[in-house]
């Protein structure tokens, strides 16, 4: 799952899509924090406890994203990741 | 009375200065003109109000508890204190010798106010020129009644701005602007000199004040005994260069480059700066300082000033006798007379006849004002009707313009010592003293003074008389009442002043010096000077080719004389072949090739490292991602392959 992440992320042109892909990877790693929690250490509950907080900051994270590319939007009339590189040296 | 009034002699043309720069060019020509003159008339009636009050005790704040007049009266303000020792003041000093500066100072500058009405009417930049007109009087007056070396120096340096702004006033002709800066940097070097004689008088004196130095002047300077350098004693060094500054504004030689060229400037500020006020600047220095330059340990200092004076006095009367350009004659006469109060001042020792020198050279400085302040605006009438500076465009004048005729000629009997005009008693007694010192400088002096008048009634007979050339219908007549009634008063003072008894009001030791003419000496000198005027008539009088034959007899020397000597080529080739080449060349490398160019290298480098690495910078979000995940792999790489 965190390989289509990637994958996603670096092949995708658009930027809905690589955000998507993002969040992808994410939830592959609190995925994985999950489990390596409940069979490694059953006793523990950091695991549990590190990805509700990934969880709600990757919420906020993808509010921030989705206002940068709707602001992007207006100005570049394109969301196209390829395009945006006026800010380029 | 209080010192405000003295003060207002200051104060007025200060503000006269400040009004008409900041708000000149709103006014009318008229009106600017007009409220410079009355400011100035203000000023002297305050100057001879002050100075009459002075000689004749008619205040109590000039006079001690006993009811005799003081020797200074001083009315200081302390400006600056750094330490308990290093004090700089700022004051208002009235003497003998201030306060005929003073009465000269304002005399002068009102005439020059008046006169330039007339002269100067329709010029653009008028209002400019009534402000520089008073900034040069604030600071010539601000100059001779410091109280200290140091605001002397001050003002010193304020009239050589004021000068240089007012020489370069047709600012868009390039002779101006050249001159202009040749006498500003001239003057400045010497000055140089004078700052590190005011450092070296105030190091062993530990005081700036002239009163603290002049009244004992052997134990002020009692910790230079013995101090000696190069051959001299320290004194002498300090007094030396203090004249080096002098030199500069009075110009001796060889620092006499400036003036001649000076008179780019408008006639009138000639008049002012370059023949009457700032140019006995240095004869002025020289004086206020006396009682230190006679004290025993400094006695070569004025020997020094001696020779240099009388080669100066020779030299100038010599290229005077070649010059065509009238101002250019009248410029090297300034130096030449300046050089004899100089002498005038290097002979004078308290053991002859009571210090004579001292009391001459004052009494010449005075009347010499008048008669060269009136010469020059005679010439500057010349100049304003014929449109030229050059003597062969004149010729015949005395017809057109009989008053200019009338005063020119007062004024070249009164430089060329005949009696009863003033010059006559001034240099009789300059004369006077320099035989008391030495028979030599005597003779030498009364050569010198065969040839003022010499060249004095040459140029008198070329303008004046000569030939008749055609004026065609602009026929020249004298200036507007303006610049007549300047020449006519001063001609008066020209012709009164010698009557006038100096010894009772100027001494070196404020003891007073009855002044009795030696017969040999006036005798001799009136000899010598009909002679030269006679000779002067048989050559000039009427065109002919006997100055042509004299030119080609002596052709060699009137080549050189006439080339000033070749100071101004010696001055070049010093400053352009050995300075600029051997000195300036070599800094100006290293300064582009060694400072500039390690600066320009780090630059350089700079500039192509980041051309270098610019290309990462891609913007390509997805492009970083690649690069970021190959590390990524790499890192996981080899934390794997060192954990096995």
């Amino acid at each position: 799952m965190f390989c289509c992440g990637v994958y996603g992320f670096i092949t995708r042109r658009n930027m809905i899509a690589i955000l998507i892909s993002l969040e992808l990877m994410l939830n592959a790693v609190d995925i994985n924090f999950v489990v390596f929690n409940r069979f490694l250490y059953p006793e523990a509950m950091e695991g549990m406890f590190f990805t509700l907080f990934a969880i709600a900051i990757a919420a906020a994270e993808t509010a921030l994203a989705i206002a940068i590319i709707i602001n992007l939007f207006r100005v570049a009339k394109n969301i196209d990741v390829e395009d945006v590189n006026d800010m380029k040296f | 009375m209080d010192i405000t009034m003295p003060l207002m002699i200051l104060v007025i043309p200060l503000c006269m200065f400040l009004v008409l720069g900041l708000f000149g060019n709103k006014m009318s020509h008229k009106v600017a003109g007009w409220l410079g003159t009355l400011g100035m008339g203000t000023a002297l009636v305050l100057a001879y109000t002050t100075a009459f009050n002075y000689f004749f005790s008619g205040s109590e704040l000039f006079v001690n508890a006993a009811g005799e007049r003081l020797q200074y009266a001083v009315f200081d303000y302390t400006w600056l204190e750094f330490t308990e020792n290093l004090v700089i003041k700022l004051g208002f000093l009235l003497d003998p010798i201030s306060a005929m500066m003073l009465v000269v100072i304002t005399t002068i500058s009102f005439m020059v106010h008046l006169y330039s009405l007339g002269y100067m009417h329709g010029e653009k930049g008028f209002q400019r020129y009534y402000a520089f007109l008073s900034l040069f009087s604030f600071s010539m007056l601000g100059l001779v009644v410091a109280t200290n070396i140091f605001q002397m120096y001050i003002f010193w340096e304020l009239v050589g701005a004021s000068s240089y702004l007012l020489i370069g006033f047709y600012y868009t002709k390039p002779s101006a602007v050249s001159a202009s800066k040749k006498a500003f940097i001239v003057t400045r070097f010497a000055d140089f000199g004078f700052l590190i004689g005011i450092l070296i008088l105030s190091f062993y004196s530990s005081t700036f004040d002239f009163v603290t130095m002049t009244s004992n002047p052997e134990s002020v300077f009692a910790s230079t005994q013995g101090a000696m350098f190069m051959g001299g004693s320290v004194l002498t060094w300090g007094l030396v260069l203090i004249f080096m500054g002098g030199m500069g504004k009075s110009a001796m030689m060889p620092l006499h480059i400036w003036l001649p060229d000076a008179m780019e400037g408008p006639t009138p500020v000639s008049a002012l700066i370059h023949a009457a006020t700032m140019v006995v600047a240095g004869v002025f220095l020289v004086a206020r300082m006396f009682p230190v330059y006679i004290c025993q340990e400094s006695a070569s200092a004025l020997e020094i000033i001696t020779v240099v004076g009388a080669l100066t006095a020779l030299y100038a009367a010599i290229v005077a006798c070649t010059q065509i350009d009238i101002k250019r004659v009248l410029a090297f006469s300034t130096i030449s007379q300046i050089a004899f109060m100089v002498v005038s001042l290097g002979v004078a020792r308290p053991e002859f006849h009571e210090g004579l020198g001292y009391m001459a050279s004052m009494f010449h400085l005075f009347t010499h004002a008048m008669f060269k302040a009136l010469l020059f605006l005679g010439a500057g009438a010349l100049i304003h009707a014929v449109h030229s500076n050059d003597y062969t465009s004149m010729g015949g004048l005395r017809k057109y313009m009989p008053i200019t005729h009338i005063t020119f000629l007062i004024g070249c009997l009164a430089i060329a010592g005949i009696p009863p005009f003033a010059g006559f008693f001034s240099k009789d007694e300059i004369l006077t003293a320099a035989f008391n010192n030495s028979p030599m400088w005597g003779i030498w002096m009364t050569a010198v003074a065969g040839l003022t008048a010499f060249y004095m009634f040459r140029l008198y007979y070329r303008i004046f008389w000569w030939n008749n050339p055609d004026y065609g219908h602009h026929t020249p007549h004298d200036g507007p009442w303006t610049m007549s009634l300047p020449l006519i008063i001063l001609a008066t003072i020209s012709c009164v002043a010698g009557f006038i008894p100096f010894g009772e009001f100027v001494t070196w030791n404020r003891e007073t010096y009855h002044i009795h003419l030696d017969w040999t000496v006036a005798t001799t000198s009136i000899v010598v000077a009909v002679c030269a005027i006679a000779l002067a008539t048989v050559m000039y009088r009427k065109e002919n080719t006997i100055p042509t034959k004299m030119k080609n007899a002596m052709k060699g020397l009137w080549t050189a004389a006439y080339n000033r000597f070749y100071f101004d080529e010696l001055y070049i080739f010093i400053t352009h072949k050995i300075i600029f080449n051997l000195v300036s060349r070599p800094i100006a490398w290293f300064d582009r090739h060694i400072i500039d160019g390690t600066m320009d290298s780090f630059a350089t480098m700079t500039n192509y490292a980041s051309e270098k690495i610019k290309g990462l910078q891609s913007g390509s979000v997805q492009q970083y991602v690649w690069v970021y995940l190959l590390g990524a792999l790499l890192l996981a790489g080899v934390m794997i392959v060192c954990v096995i």
